[in-house]
């Protein structure tokens, strides 16, 4: 068994974009879950704070951004596993076919969402 | 210069048996990753009820809180985010060749912190789920 399958590309950007995307996420995340379950907590969630918190332009954008990075890094990092794991050819493209919709779909969605709750950019 | 051997197939799970430290940590790191990932379709889904009606989004999350298996999920996600997160932290120093040495070291310190964080936020993630 000597294949060894890799996702690393060199030259490619995707390897480095994973690490920086990490850096935030690492942040961004820890300050996420300690928000919005320490210092507010899951029961009295309600329509009205998360609309008080996506009002705030600073708020707001850092939402987005961790929406966007959390997606490549989530999305990209499934691909890199099935890269890893041998799919070459059709199914590849495939992979980054369907991937790539997911990715937008869910990135779609979000931005709605996150509009419904602040009534348009909060500018 | 750089050396290459033949490590056989990786991403063949079958051999766990013959699994070091640092391969825990990637098949963990993978897993968590998988779960993760997974979460944030399902988070956005969820979330996306705020579209239909202010209210219908304030009835969903608040049953879904007061289900005690969707605490005990929250703390299983807890989990699952913490160790990828100082894994992750651990994989970046790896990348800056930094430590290299005591990786299997903070591969079981972050096991350990993972747990100690999950063990102290049982209390906070299941307050007013019995009533």
């Amino acid at each position: 068994m000597a294949e060894r399958y890799s996702s690393f590309q060199r030259g490619g950007r995707r390897w480095l974009w994973q690490r920086i995307t990490a850096a935030f996420l690492v942040v961004v995340l820890a300050f996420h879950f300690f928000l919005l379950h320490f210092v507010h907590h899951a029961d009295e969630v309600t329509f009205a704070m998360s609309q008080g918190r996506m009002q705030e332009l600073t708020y707001f954008s850092l939402m987005i951004l961790f929406l966007l990075t959390a997606t490549f890094h989530g999305v990209n990092g499934v691909y890199n596993a099935l890269v890893n794991q041998g799919i070459s050819g059709t199914k590849k493209t495939a992979a980054k076919l369907v991937l790539g919709v997911a990715s937008a779909v869910l990135i779609v969605q979000g931005v709605r969402t996150a509009l419904a709750w602040a009534g348009g950019v909060p500018l | 210069m750089s050396q290459s051997y033949n490590r056989g197939l990786i991403e063949d799970f079958g051999r766990w048996r013959e699994f070091s430290a640092g391969m825990w940590a990637w098949v963990f790191h993978k897993f968590t990753g998988w779960v993760l990932v997974g979460y944030l379709f399902t988070h956005i889904a969820v979330l996306s009820t705020a579209l239909t009606s202010p209210e219908a989004y304030t009835t969903t999350i608040q049953s879904l809180e007061s289900l005690l298996v969707v605490r005990l999920l929250e703390v299983g996600l807890l989990a699952v985010a913490v160790f990828h997160i100082l894994n992750g932290l651990r994989l970046l120093f790896v990348d800056l060749g930094i430590g290299l040495e005591s990786q299997d070291k903070s591969f079981y310190a972050s096991l350990l912190l993972t747990g100690a964080i999950v063990i102290a936020s049982v209390p906070t993630f299941l307050a007013g789920v019995f009533g």
